[in-house]
Order: C-alpha cells, then structure tokens, then sequence
C-alpha cells in the first residue's frame, strides 16, 4: 500500500460509533459538524460508565481503595495527555473544563503581572475564546490589543506579523488551525518571532488537537489549548499545557481545595503543578473519558488521522467547486473544515434543508463575527470532517446542496 | 408533504423571492430598523399612519434568511389598513397562523423579528413622534 493513502478502516471505525446508527427525519444521520463537537466512540462511553459504576470516589485525600483507583486514573489521564502532545511530564498538563476556559485561565493569570501599555497580540480569525478575554483584560488593564491581520487568501499575512510583534508585546495568541477558513498557521514561525521579542506564545489547538499530531516541544509554544470533546473525549474536560518554569510563577486562577499545599489564617501555600490549577473537585469522569479518547486516537495513529482528514477536506473541496454559485472561504491548504456560502442563501436554510436531508453542518458566525466582518459575510455555512465521515457522506452533502439551490429556484 | 417541504413552503419562498412593498417611504410617519447579530437577519420598517392612527401605508427593507425575510413580506400585506391598536395586539401565535409552518426554537427568532420591527415602530411612534402624518424626508 502506498504511503499516501490511508490504512484506516474507516468501516470498522464507523461500528465504534453508535450514534451513527441515529436517523434524522427518517434518513440515515451525516455527521459533517466535528468542529464544533465530535461524536464519541462506546470506548469513551463505557468508560465513563465503568467509572461511575466500579470506581467513583473524589480523588487525591481519600484514604480508601475507590479513592486510590479514582486518583490512579485521573492521574494517568494527565500522563496520556502529556505524551499525546510531546510534553515533558504530567506537571505541565492542567486539566479545565475546556479551551475557552484554559485561555481565561491565561488571560486572568498573565495580564495580572502586566503594566499599562503592555501589548498583546492576537488575530482577526480567532473565536471570540481566544478574542473576548483579551480584550475584556485589555480594557480593564489598560493593555493594548493588537491584531494580526488576515489577506485575502485566509491566511495570517506575514508582514502584519512582524509589524504587530514587537519589543513592547508580552503575550501573543493565535489559533494553531481556524474553525472557520480551516487555515494552519504557522504557529511554530511566529512562537519564534515572539521569543525573539521576550514574549509568550500561545497556541489555542482547539481544532488542531484532535486533527495532526501535536509536539509542542518541536512547535515551542509556551502555552498550548485544547478541548477533549472535539477529540472523540466527553464534554467538561479541556486541557492547558504550559512550560513549567512558566506555570510555577503564575497565579493560579481559582482558589479553593485541592489547589493548597497549606492554609493558615493569614495565608496559603500552593500545591504543586499540576494541582496548583486544579481548584476544587474536578470533572474526574471525564478526565478519564479523555484517557480513553487519547487510547481510541492513539490505536489509529494521530498520522493515519491526519492523512484521512487530508483526503476527506480535499474530496470535499473538489465537489463542491463543482458547484456554481458557490463561495468557499480560506486556503487552498487547510485542516478538516471548509465554510462557503451558496449565493445569496442564507447559511442557516442551507442547514435547516440540509438538517431534513440528516446532514448536520454548521451555519453562523463560528463564534467569530470579528472575522465575519473581515469576510463581509452575515454567516456561512461550514462543514467539518473526521475520521469516521465517508466520501459517500460528502456526496450526499453534494446533492442535498443541489437541492437546496432547486429549492430557492435556480 | 415532508418536513422540510412544509417549512419552506411555496407561498414563504414566494415571498421571500418576491418579498411584498418592498422599498422605502421617504416621508414616512415612522421608520425604525432592527438587527439579529447572531443570525445577521436585519429589518428596516417605513409606516405611514394617518390621523386615525391607521397604516396607510407600509414598506419593507432587509436581508436574512428566508423565513425572516417572508415573515416581514406577509406581515406587511397583514398590516397595511390596520389601526395600530390592532398590531399591537399581535402575538407570536398570529405570526405561526401566518406563516402555517411548523418552527424549531431557533427558527421562530428568525420568524418574529418582522413582529418586533413592527411593533418596535409603533412604540417609537407613541413614544417619541406622537404626531401622525408625512414626516420630512429621511
């Protein structure tokens, strides 16, 4: 077999998956909506079940045999995610409840040792997770927010990096891959610059974990972000990866149990990393719903996945061309999304026509209406790929597309 | 008839194709504008009201998907004579009988911003202009 094409069976995958037995106004379900959550293999789902069922207990202080399994596997999740992503040790993975709230967690703790004038830089394709949070910080810090602009391709445009980075920049934050153009951007080129300028890197890998293998060592971010639910994992468990050096001197952005080492009446000692950033109990289930989710990607291979994703974006790409009146936005190159508009339809009766086909896409904004207005587009409509979608899928995104056209008269 | 085909229904299509006054009053009594960020579904409504506080007449301008857009189409050929007493009175109930299609949660948002519009106008009006009859151009 050659070295190009896949060796996932992508039948046998689909099996793993139950819900894709469902059907959708008596048609078979098309899955195309993985970037905003993917679905989840019985692997992830009996493990959570087997959780609650054999081993609940709260972690960490429990002097009981429930307690110790309960700690054993919230543990090793934090082990499997460091290896998933190249890190060091477990140290540096904090578990959250997703993305957006890993990126508050550095929004919170790293403008905290910011002075006025301070410049952040970010991008006009980020989801208002990696967009909001600074700018709220900004306003309240009196920091300045800058924005790496995009060209007309979708991609970040090379020169307004440079101009943006600069010596007064402290923090710099961009999407490793846009879940709306599905643009990868060179995040490890512009972690160089920010080093180069005494800054801090941020990746937010939300679509980017679950699609390529990550080694955030290779990329040298400092700061990486990602969300298990897009990732065959449950919901209420993200992931933020940081440098150790880094994490030790920050604040933690909760307070509370679990996250102390000592309490007195007139102060507290932090536990060590990861726990420091772990206030409270933590979404233990799906912490381990996650482990199980890295084991199901791991068994495939995180390249075998990419690759799959590749033929998927491109099959899908090339059909769609196929129709006229179609606007694709962002790159020719990109991750396992595409968003596009069909004339002047609006995305959300493309989705609702779609949706009486079994196809589910997205329509709106993405949670990004800065970029939108960068597109000049109310919305769009955006379909999104993994490793259990079929060409047969894409084909009948194809004709339900045709009929949304016969429907609006053309 | 399926799902799908009764959501977008000839006579919604129609109108949203060929979307009744559409256009612009230049002297209109009142003119007000409404904006749905999330679905970027936007409304102008131009009415004329005469002394009676009757819609003498109405016109529409907007863009959105196409069950707001029909939505304000029909809504305008509902109002036209009407005293404003009477639209105010309208519910989301008379914006389903209406359209006659079923709606998702989602979708009745997207239905109701002509009813919002319209009655949106109508406070501005009672609020703030008072005075029936041609206004200055706009």
């Amino acid at each position: 077999m050659s070295s190009n094409k896949t060796t996932l069976n992508t039948e046998q995958i689909r099996k793993d998956f139950p819900i894709l037995n469902r059907k959708i106004h008596g048609k078979q379900l098309v899955y195309l909506d993985n970037a905003a959550t993917s679905q989840k293999p019985r692997q992830v789902i009996e493990a959570i079940d087997d959780y609650y069922k054999n081993h609940n207990a709260n972690i960490h202080r429990s002097i009981h045999t429930l307690g110790e399994e309960a700690t054993e596997k919230y543990e090793e999740a934090h082990e499997k995610t460091a290896e998933f992503i190249n890190a060091d040790s477990y140290q540096n993975i904090i578990f959250t409840k997703n993305t957006t709230e890993s990126l508050n967690l550095l929004a919170y703790s790293l403008t905290s040792k910011l002075k006025k004038g301070d410049e952040i830089v970010i991008s006009q394709m980020e989801h208002h997770s990696n967009f909001v949070p600074w700018q709220q910080l900004a306003k309240q810090r009196d920091l300045k927010l800058k924005f790496i602009k995009i060209n007309e391709e979708g991609l970040l445009d090379a020169d307004s990096i440079n101009e943006n980075i600069t010596k007064k920049t402290k923090i710099v934050s961009v999407t490793h891959v846009s879940n709306v153009l599905g643009t990868i951007n060179p995040v490890k080129d512009i972690a160089k610059i920010t080093h180069e300028n005494n800054a801090l890197m941020i990746a937010d890998g939300a679509q980017s974990a679950p699609h390529m293998p990550i080694d955030v060592k290779n990329i040298d971010v400092d700061f990486y972000a990602f969300s298990g639910h897009k990732m065959l994992g449950p919901t209420g468990i993200g992931v933020l990866y940081g440098k150790r050096e880094l994490l030790e001197e920050m604040n933690p952005f909760l307070y509370g149990g679990e996250m102390i080492r000592e309490v007195k009446f007139d102060d507290t000692k932090f536990n060590d990393l990861p726990w420091k950033f772990e206030a409270g109990t933590m979404n233990i289930a799906e912490g381990i719903g996650l482990s199980a989710a890295i084991d199901y990607l791991n068994n495939i291979g995180m390249e075998q996945i990419q690759k799959r994703d590749n033929e998927l974006i491109d099959y899908a790409v090339k059909r769609l061309k196929e129709i006229k009146d179609l606007t694709i936005y962002g790159p020719e190159e990109r991750g396992a999304v595409v968003s596009f508009n069909l004339k002047s339809i609006h995305a959300h009766d493309v989705s609702q026509i779609l949706d009486s086909e079994g196809i589910a896409i997205r329509a709106g904004h993405h949670c990004c209406m800065p970029l939108m207005s960068v597109l000049k587009v109310p919305a769009t409509a955006r379909a999104s790929f993994y490793l259990y979608n079929t060409e047969k899928e894409i084909d009948k995104l194809i004709s339900a597309l045709h009929k949304v056209k016969k429907m609006f008269g053309d | 008839m399926d799902g799908i085909d009764s959501i977008y229904r000839e006579q919604i299509l129609d109108h949203y194709k060929n979307p009744r006054n559409f256009g612009k009053i230049m002297n209109a009594t009142v003119h007000h504008h409404e904006y749905n960020p999330l679905c970027g579904d936007e409304l102008e409504v131009y009415l004329l009201i005469d002394d009676d506080k009757n819609v003498a007449d109405v016109k529409i301008h907007g863009k959105g998907c196409a069950i707001s857009q029909a939505s304000a189409s029909m809504l305008t050929e509902k109002v036209k004579g009407k005293n404003i007493e009477e639209i105010k009175k309208m519910a989301k109930e008379d914006i389903l009988e209406m359209l006659g299609i079923p709606l998702s949660p989602v979708r009745l948002k997207c239905a109701l911003l002509s009813l919002d519009t319209f009655k949106n106008a109508i406070v501005i009006f009672e609020k703030y202009i008072k005075e029936p009859g041609v206004k200055g151009e706009r």
